[in-house]
C-alpha cells in the first residue's frame, strides 16, 4: 500500500512534533508556514530529514490528510476552496489567555472546530491532537497494546475521515478514543478537564 | 558554567492564607539578589510579569537597585517582553543601570509567553509576530550604534531620524534571544548574532538537544562570530539539604502556581505523578539535593553543552527562608561540584589533544 499523505500547515512546536512523528510512522510528510518553503529548508535538514517543504496550497494539494497547525487567529488566511474533500484535523485551540480574544469563537454555544468545519465547508474536519502539549506527543507516544498508552481523543461528524485519522493516532503512538460528533469537541477544548490531561483508554 | 536564579518576584502568603503585599515582594526579591551575589552565583534574572501573584512588572527599576548593592553577579531581565515596550526606552533603562553596575547588565528580549502586557499596554496579540521582530530590530539598531546616534524607521513606533539615545555604556550591552521551543526562534537568533536562552518549563530537558544542533547549524550558515553563540538554559528548580524535602516542598509551590495558572489558562492541574516524573533524571524540574542537582546540571551539559544554567525558584508562594536557603545551595554547593566536574572534564580533553599533538 502506498504510504498516506500528510500534509502539516504550521511549522511551530506542535507542527514540527507531528511531522517527526508520522514521517517516523511511514507517512509522507510535507509541510508549509506562512513564509514559504525556501525559509523551511535549513529547519528540515536538521530537525526533520525526509520531510518535504510546500507552499500553503501546494502541501494541501498533495496530502489525504491535513493538520491544521497554526494560531487560530490566522484561520481565515485558508483558502476553503482548496480543501473539497480532504480529511483535515483541526488541532487548534481557541485560547484567548495566548493569542487574544476572536469575536467569532466567542460564541460558546458553538466549537472552534465547527466554525473551522463550516469555513472550509467541503472537507472533513476531525478535532483532535488539540489537548496534548506538543512535546508529550514525543514523550508519551508508546506502541499499541502498552497498559499504559496514553488516549487521545477526537471527534468528528465523518466516519471514514475518523477512520484514517485514528490510524494515524495509532501509528504515532497513541489510542485514538472517538468521543462523536464534531460538536462533542466541546469536552476537550481549553478550560475542560481532558484538555492537557493525561489519561489511558479505559478511563475514559 | 554560569549558574544563577530568575524569579518573577513570587508574592508570599500571609499567615490567614491569603495573599500577601506585592510590596513584600520587591524587598524580597532585592535581598535574595544581594545573597546570590554574596555565594558567588554568576546571574541573577527577573522576569516581567504583572500579576498579583508575579509583580515584577519592571524589571530594569529592580536592577538598577540590585546593581547599586551588588559585586559581581551579572544581573538580568529574564525576560523583557520587548514585544510591548518601547525599545528605546528599554534600552536607556538598562543602560543606566548597567552603567550603575559597571558592565554586569544584560537583557533576555522575549516575546512573553504570558500575555497580560499586551492588553495592558494596548497592543493587540494579532501583531504577535511582528511587534516582536520590529522592536527587537530597533533594540539591537541602538545597542550597536556607533556614535549613539539612530536611523531607523518601523510600523509601530515614529521613525528616529538620527536621535541621539543616551547614555551609553562603555561597552555594548549583552541582549539575549529567549525561546520556548519554536524552532524558528533559534535561526532568529543565530542570523542576529545572538546568544540564546531555551526556557524549558516541561517535559524532557534534553528534548531541546535538536534546537541546539539547529541554532549552530544556522550560526554556521549566517557565519555568527563564535563569541556571540552562546547557549544558557531556563528551567524551574529548587534545593534543599535533604531530596526527599526539596522535592515535597517544590511540588508545593510549583503544584500550586501551575495549578493555579491551569485555571486562568484552561489546562487541567499537574498531578504528583507527573511532578515525580519531571523532577527526576532528565525532567525540566530541578528539584533536589545539591548533589542531585549538579549531577543533573552535568548529565544535560554533556547534551546539549550549554554555558549557563539558571534556574525558577520562587513560584507558588515558596517561603522565603526556603527560598533564600535554596539560593544559597546552589552557589555553596551545586557550583563547585559542576564547577569542579567541568574544570576536570577540560584538563582530561587538553591531555588527549596534547596526546594527539
Ligand atoms: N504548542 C502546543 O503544545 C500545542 C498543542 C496543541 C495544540 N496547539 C495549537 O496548535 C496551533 C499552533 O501552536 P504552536 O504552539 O505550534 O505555535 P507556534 O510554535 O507559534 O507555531 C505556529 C506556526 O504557524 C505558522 N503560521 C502562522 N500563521 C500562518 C499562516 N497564516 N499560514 C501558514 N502558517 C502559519 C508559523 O509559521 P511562520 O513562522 O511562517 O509564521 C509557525 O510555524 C495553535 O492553534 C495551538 O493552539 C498547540
Amino acid at each position: 500500500m502506498p504510504k498516506s499523505k500528510l500534509g502539516i500547515i504550521g511549522s511551530g512546536r506542535l507542527g514540527t512534533a507531528i511531522a517527526r512523528q508520522s514521517s517516523k510512522a511511514g507517512y509522507e510528510v510535507r509541510i508549509a508556514n506562512s513564509r514559504g518553503p525556501e525559509s523551511l529548508g535549513l529547519m528540515l535538514s536538521v530537525l526533520l530529514p525526509g520531510v518535504i517543504a510546500g507552499t500553503v496550497g501546494g502541501v494541501i494539494e498533495q496530502s489525504d490528510i491535513i493538520v491544521l497547525a497554526i494560531p487560530l487567529n490566522q484561520y481565515k488566511t485558508l483558502k476553503p476552496e482548496l480543501f473539497a474533500a480532504k480529511v483535515v484535523i483541526d488541532a487548534m485551540n481557541y485560547w484567548p489567555p495566548t493569542e487574544g480574544a476572536i469575536k467569532e469563537f466567542m460564541n460558546e454555544e458553538v466549537t472552534s472546530s465547527e466554525y473551522i468545519q463550516h469555513y472550509l465547508k467541503g472537507a472533513h474536519v476531525v478535532k483532535t491532537l488539540n489537548h496534548i502539549a506538543y512535546n508529550e506527543l514525543e514523550e508519551h507516544n508508546l506502541p499499541a497494546g502498552d497498559p499504559k498508552r496514553r488516549a487521545m481523543v477526537l471527534a468528528g461528524d465523518d466516519k471514514e475521515a475518523k477512520t484514517v485519522v485514528s490510524e494515524l493516532i495509532d501509528a504515532i503512538g497513541f489510542d485514538p478514543v472517538d468521543l462523536g460528533e464534531l460538536k462533542n469537541g466541546k469536552k476537550f477544548q481549553p478550560d475542560t478537564s481532558l484538555f492537557n490531561a493525561r489519561y489511558v483508554a479505559n478511563d475514559l | 558554567m554560569e549558574l544563577g536564579v530568575f524569579s518573577f518576584g513570587d508574592v508570599q502568603r500571609a499567615k490567614d492564607g491569603s495573599l500577601g503585599p506585592t510590596s513584600e515582594s520587591v524587598t524580597n526579591l532585592l535581598e535574595a539578589i544581594r545573597l546570590a551575589d554574596k555565594v558567588g552565583l554568576d546571574v541573577f534574572g527577573i522576569g516581567e510579569h504583572h500579576t498579583e501573584y508575579f509583580p515584577a512588572s519592571s524589571p530594569s527599576t529592580l536592577i538598577a537597585a540590585a546593581a547599586a548593592t551588588t559585586k559581581n553577579i551579572k544581573l538580568t531581565s529574564a525576560v523583557t517582553v520587548l514585544s510591548t515596550d518601547d525599545p528605546v526606552r528599554v534600552y536607556q533603562q538598562f543602560a543606566i543601570a548597567d552603567i550603575i553596575s559597571g558592565g554586569r547588565v544584560e537583557i533576555i528580549a522575549g516575546r512573553g509567553s504570558s500575555t497580560e502586557s499586551f492588553p495592558l499596554f494596548g497592543y493587540d496579540l494579532r501583531d504577535y509576530d511582528e511587534l516582536y521582530a520590529e522592536k527587537l530590530d530597533l533594540l539591537l539598531k541602538i545597542n550597536a550604534s556607533k556614535d549613539g546616534k539612530v536611523k531607523w524607521e518601523g510600523k509601530f513606533r515614529p521613525a528616529l531620524d538620527n536621535v541621539e539615545i543616551v547614555p551609553r555604556p562603555k561597552e555594548k550591552m549583552n541582549i539575549w534571544l529567549a525561546t520556548g521551543g519554536n524552532p524558528e526562534s533559534s535561526i532568529r537568533a543565530a542570523r542576529l548574532g545572538l546568544p540564546i536562552t531555551y526556557a524549558i518549563i516541561g517535559g524532557h530537558a534534553s528534548r531541546f538537544a535538536p534546537l541546539v544542533e539547529l541554532y549552530h547549524e544556522a550560526a554556521r550558515q549566517y557565519k555568527t562570530p563564535n563569541a556571540d553563540v552562546r547557549v544558557a538554559i531556563a528551567t524551574p528548580g529548587f534545593i534543599a539539604e535533604d531530596a526527599k524535602d526539596a522535592k515535597d516542598t517544590f511540588w508545593k509551590s510549583w503544584g500550586w502556581a501551575m495549578t493555579t495558572l491551569g485555571k486562568v489558562r484552561g489546562f487541567a492541574a499537574p498531578t504528583r505523578d507527573h511532578y515525580d516524573a519531571e523532577s527526576n533524571r532528565d525532567g525540566a524540574l530541578f528539584a533536589g539535593s545539591p548533589e542531585e542537582i549538579a549531577e543533573r546540571i552535568l548529565e544535560l551539559h554533556k547534551r546539549i553543552g550549554h554555558t549557563r544554567h539558571i534556574f525558577q525558584m520562587d513560584t507558588g508562594q515558596l517561603p522565603h527562608d526556603k527560598f533564600l536557603k535554596s539560593i544559597e545551595l546552589l552557589g555553596t554547593k551545586v557550583a563547585p561540584i559542576v564547577r569542579a566536574a567541568l574544570e576536570a572534564e577540560k584538563k582530561k580533553e587538553e591531555k588527549v589533544k596534547n596526546a594527539k599533538i
